[in-house]
């Protein structure tokens, strides 16, 4: 079957789409976007975490068609082409990034989080990522980016830094 | 395989009576997984998330009614107030991503011993809408699970919604597992305070082939707890009422815990709930 679907503010459609497909599939194997990992294809990982009209879902659990002419964006959408997300220079500031596996699903996590709830609780900030899954980092390098990503967010004219600190160029 | 996503429920029932191979899928949380893992392959997934009357809620008189697609997220944040022990059953359901995508009507179609929605709705006296071509009709939800993953839910038959009264006294809900998110119950329980009508239900979940009732353990603890004083708790009622749950689960052996934990678990749940529920009454 035809799936189109509004990606990353772009319509874009898939065709052979197999029936029982998942969303992660077309836009890893059929759209070209492979940001959203495939891990465990059950929902236990978090690492295929995409917004659903604006919802954070994982795409590994919508089946395909439930997604047609609806609104997704990925972690390659967060940040306009060459740019980085607030969300994603923390990480790198942090050095919240290990094998890297589980880090996109985190961003579109985080970077849910701090849309709703823009200065969390260290308690907050484990309940919102507890569906998402690192096992390399132990989460401290992971809650000391989310920590910074929102401090940076609060200050005015800093969410312009650099991972180094640095103004962006 | 076939896709078919109906706009309205109308052709939804119709699809589900013509077509008995279809598989319901709204939030895809359990549906999804068995496709994945090519568990299954059903001749038709019929998509139920266009449908909107089935995302909304209402109060008709005294009872909710809570459409099947209503997401627990939605179940937490907009119903939270008036159904305290299904929200706080709701919030142990997986992680974000899976509360904002799996609906109430998915765990009752499931109708895992597990499902964590089921005790709550046990001890609120709940009713299952299920809708088909033929008719609409409830059934108490202590009389839809009929097995393991089994319920009454005919095979020209969808889950339209849940009817139950807003809390009319405290509730609460405790959970057994390896850790706080993304974990199948050990054993959970689910207690509801009626002090208008001096009554308590409760609701076993994974100690027993179905979620279900303690009967007895309601009816010792409604005869037993000091209605009319609002006295403390005396800890001998807490502890023969934890007895009497564990006493009505039928638990077995499996990979995520042995029959006499779960029963002894089931126990010491009982008797917290119920210590917690009479403080909130009693202020």
């Amino acid at each position: 079957m035809r799936v189109t679907c509004t990606v990353n503010g772009t319509s874009r459609t898939a065709d052979d789409v197999w029936e029982g497909e998942s969303l992660l599939y077309v836009l890893r194997e059929r759209l070209g976007l492979p940001g959203s990992k495939n891990a465990c294809e059950q929902g236990e990982c978090g690492s295929c975490t995409v917004y659903l009209d604006g919802t954070a879902v994982c795409a590994c659990l919508v089946a395909a068609g439930q997604a047609a002419g609806r609104d997704v964006r990925t972690v390659e959408g967060l940040a306009p082409e060459g740019d980085l997300d607030p969300v994603q220079r923390a990480f790198l500031q942090a050095g919240a990034v290990q094998c890297g596996f589980c880090t996109p699903g985190l961003i579109v996590s985080v970077h849910d989080l701090l849309a709703r709830v823009p200065r969390p609780t260290d308690p907050q900030i484990r309940e919102a990522l507890a569906g998402n899954l690192c096992r390399c980092t132990g989460y401290e390098k992971i809650m000391d980016a989310v920590r910074l990503a929102a401090a940076t967010a609060s200050e005015p004219g800093a969410a312009a830094a650099g991972p180094d600190g640095a103004g962006s160029r | 395989m076939d896709f078919l996503t109906p706009p309205t429920w109308a052709d939804a029932l119709a699809i589900r009576a013509e077509r008995p191979d279809a598989v319901p899928i709204a939030g895809g949380t359990d549906v999804m997984v068995e496709l994945n893992f090519h568990r299954r392959r059903p001749g038709v997934l019929l998509d139920l998330t266009r449908i909107g009357d089935l995302t909304t809620w209402s109060l008709d008189g005294e009872l909710l009614r809570i459409g099947a697609g209503v997401s627990y997220t939605r179940i937490i944040e907009e119903l939270g107030d008036r159904l305290p022990g299904l929200a706080m059953a709701a919030r142990t359901v997986g992680s974000p991503q899976i509360r904002n995508r799996g609906t109430l009507g998915g765990n009752l179609g499931s109708a895992s011993p597990a499902g964590d929605g089921h005790p709550p709705l046990l001890a609120a006296d709940a009713h299952v809408e299920l809708a088909s071509v033929r008719g609409t009709r409830l059934v108490p939800v202590d009389g839809f699970f009929t097995g393991p993953k089994r319920s009454v839910l005919a095979p020209d038959e969808l889950i339209a919604a849940v009817w139950v009264r807003p809390a009319d006294g405290p509730e609460q809900f405790s959970k057994i597992g390896t850790r706080n998110a993304m974990v199948i119950a050990v054993s959970s329980f689910s207690l509801a305070l009626h002090p208008g009508r001096r009554a308590v239900g409760t609701g076993i979940g994974s100690a027993a082939p179905t979620p279900r009732r303690a009967t007895d353990a309601e009816l010792y603890a409604a005869g037993e707890l000091p209605w009319d004083t609002l006295a403390a708790l005396e800890p001998g009622v807490a502890r023969r009422f934890g007895e009497l749950v564990a006493e009505a689960a039928s638990p077995i052996d499996d990979v995520r815990g042995t029959a006499a934990y779960r029963r002894h678990a089931l126990a010491v749940l009982a008797r917290r709930t119920l210590t917690w529920a009479w403080r909130d009454l009693c202020g």
